[in-house]
């Protein structure tokens, strides 16, 4: 019997009310609108690997990651991280100490910095916050081991985060989540605003940490290429749906799913192999009024009345009925 | 081989600032034929977007074309009077921005957007050049055209928007296409449906595509021909094939090796150390020279020229040495 996994995400539900204000609904009889945003997603992290969420804009990938930290308070559903429940009030106290252990890096590193505080301050917020280290001079020696870590120099600490790049400030944003000896750490699409040269330094420099520190990570990513690169297991969503888990290398080679065969068929080709793709087709529909059944159905080349009817549920890590019914294209798959 | 239809020559541009005059485009030279597509490469900074500004004349003060020349179809267009240059822009040359929700006047019907280009460039009245629209927007690959025609850019998913600024780009049947990063606002489903779009016209139409963009795969896709640039200059140009499976240059490899791909196994990415210079700091000789791996003392005095090695150019001073050596021992 495995142990526990370290988060387990059951039925996460997010709902946002998108409707028009309340004088539009009373004089123009508009009817209120929700936007389920993410519906019903379910997934295990185990200690130590990197789960990484992949989908288009609109599939709820970011929002899921809000909700497992806490940012967000879901509409439905749990979060259980280290046994604790980040939902249930009851479990208030220890959740304040599991808060230590949780860290976010975010995308954009021009926004998640104060850029009116030194990078020294910036870093040390975190381990004034719990008290992780005791006296001035202590925390100064932190920092400087923390910033000689992600691979800046001590002396940094004293400039401001206007006066490093992308790449050196999102080092900072690392250094930062660092800071209160967490071990589970959210990355939102940690490269996506940097350039590839640097984002290879930034994702060498994940692993790197990860390896050292045993590090758990949720990383979110819209970049398939990326996420084959970092992570041990994969979710795939779909407007707010997960639709395949596996295994990275299983999804990589076979891919089950219909929707995760498009996406890895619409990666250009950099090998330039001449593997055999299927064009890609149609675009994500509006989320405030999904389509019924399968919300791919409109975009599946499998798709038949079932899949317009009835939601498929995760079997095995696949939610798709053409998978379980046996239906399938002839395709032949990267390798 | 026939004339290129764009033949870019030594460029210079250079913005003038108070503290220091600004090299943001030196010495690039390269040719685009009849329905060829040039990708071009390099990071934020690197000097593409420039480039690509500065053929269809759009570098606005303090930038400046300070040496070198633009040629369309054999003639000089780089200095052209802004009224003859408008007259040239749109009608022989069309731009296809990044981000299709700014490229849009926002208050006007797209069919509306579509009619005013094609009527300020050809002579059609009103009906011609809706009925001209309608054809446009069909061979873009949107859906229902008679009835989107109509409809406000808001209207459009980002897709099809970029697919409305393709029309926009294509009214005047124009001999060359600037594409600077029109995938990057889009999501890798989209991404592909445009790439094998631009690449379909490109064909169809013979024209000559410059297509701008950090995505090395977007290129693989769709060019024939690729240029890497480095800090406002040409590292490595030669064909896609080449130049993505064997680059030469040190940063062209490295760059390649940075990117992850689908296909390899999750080693270790190639790292190159540092960051691009600012162009206010950019080191003598070699642009490069900091980060190289292989760097030697001329990279550090001399600026390196392009290089015609192995049905390509690379300006980098390794390939000079090695050229030199093959002809010693031949002698």
């Amino acid at each position: 019997m495995s142990p526990r996994p370290y988060v387990e995400v059951t039925d996460l539900k997010k709902t946002f009310d998108v409707s028009k204000p309340w004088l539009n609904r009373v004089l123009e009889g508009a009817p209120r609108q929700y936007l389920k945003a993410v519906d019903g997603v379910s997934f295990d992290i185990r200690k130590g690997e990197t789960f990484a969420l992949v989908g288009e804009s609109g599939s709820g990938k970011s929002t899921v990651a809000r909700m497992v930290v806490g940012l967000l308070n879901p509409t439905g559903g749990e979060v259980t991280i280290d046994g604790i429940s980040m939902t249930d009030p009851g479990q208030r106290a220890q959740r304040a100490k599991l808060r230590r252990k949780m860290q976010m890096v975010f995308q954009d590193p021009y926004a998640s910095l104060n850029p009116r505080w030194r990078v020294d301050r910036i870093i040390a917020e975190p381990i004034r916050a719990f008290n992780v280290v005791e006296g001035e001079a202590n925390i100064v020696a932190r920092v400087g081991e923390l910033l000689t870590l992600v691979g800046l120099h001590p002396d940094d600490g004293k400039k401001f985060p206007h006066e490093f790049s992308g790449g050196q400030r999102q080092r900072v944003a690392i250094a930062r989540s660092l800071a209160s000896n967490a071990d589970f750490i959210v990355c939102d699409e940690p490269t996506s605003a940097l350039d590839v040269s640097v984002q290879a330094q930034i994702l060498n420099l994940m692993r790197d940490l990860q390896e050292k520190f045993g590090l758990t990570y949720l990383f979110i990513s819209h970049n398939l290429a990326v996420v084959r690169h970092m992570a041990t297991r994969i979710g795939v969503m779909y407007l707010g749906r997960l639709v395949e888990v596996s295994d990275a290398k299983e999804m990589f080679t076979h891919p089950r799913h219909p929707y995760t065969r498009m996406l890895l068929d619409a990666v250009p080709d950099l090998a330039m192999s001449g593997r055999a793709r299927i064009p890609v087709a149609g675009e994500i529909p509006n989320p405030i009024t999904p389509p019924t059944g399968c919300t791919f159905h409109p975009r599946c080349p499998l798709a038949n009345e079932r899949c317009k009817a009835e939601n498929p549920l995760p079997i095995n890590g696949v939610a798709c009925h053409a998978v379980v019914e046996g239906r399938t294209l002839a395709h032949p798959v990267a390798a | 081989m026939s004339e290129p239809v764009i033949s870019v020559r030594n460029l210079q541009v250079e913005f003038v600032t108070r503290r220091a005059t600004l090299r943001a485009i030196d010495g690039v030279s390269f040719d685009i034929h009849k329905g060829e597509v040039l990708g071009v490469v390099g990071e934020s900074g690197a000097g593409k977007s420039v480039t690509g500004a500065a053929i269809i004349g759009l570098i606005e003060p303090p930038g400046r074309i300070s040496g070198g020349e633009i040629l369309l179809n054999g003639r000089r267009i780089d200095n052209l009077s802004p009224e003859e240059m408008r007259k040239v822009r749109g009608r022989k040359v069309a731009m296809i921005f990044q981000d299709p929700l700014t490229s849009l006047n926002p208050l006007f019907r797209v069919g509306e957007q579509l009619v005013e280009t094609i009527r300020t460039h050809l002579q059609m009245n009103e009906r011609q050049a809706r009925d001209r629209a309608v054809e446009l927007l069909t061979e873009v690959g949107i859906p229902a055209p008679e009835k989107r025609i109509d409809g406000y850019p808001h209207e459009f998913s980002g897709g099809m928007r970029q697919r409305v600024v393709i029309a926009l780009a294509l009214c005047a049947e124009p001999d060359f296409i600037v594409a600077d990063e029109p995938t990057t606002a889009l999501d890798v489903s989209v991404q592909a449906q445009i790439i094998s779009l631009i690449k379909k016209l490109g064909r169809e139409r013979g024209m000559a595509v410059m297509l701008v963009t950090h995505d090395m795969g977007v290129i693989a896709e769709t060019a024939d021909r690729v240029a890497v640039m480095y800090a406002g200059r040409l590292a490595e140009i030669g064909p896609v094939r080449d130049v993505v499976q064997r680059p030469m240059h040190p940063y062209a490899k490295g760059l390649m090796g940075a990117i992850p791909t689908l296909e390899a196994s999750t080693e270790r990415l190639v790292q190159i150390p540092g960051s691009m210079p600012r162009l206010s700091s950019i080191p003598r000789g070699c642009a490069f020279n900091p980060r190289c791996a292989d760097v030697f003392a001329r990279c550090h005095v001399d600026q390196p020229l392009p290089l015609s090695v192995q049905g390509r150019q690379v300006a980098c001073h390794l390939y000079e040495n090695e050229r030199l050596k093959t002809a010693e021992v031949a002698r």
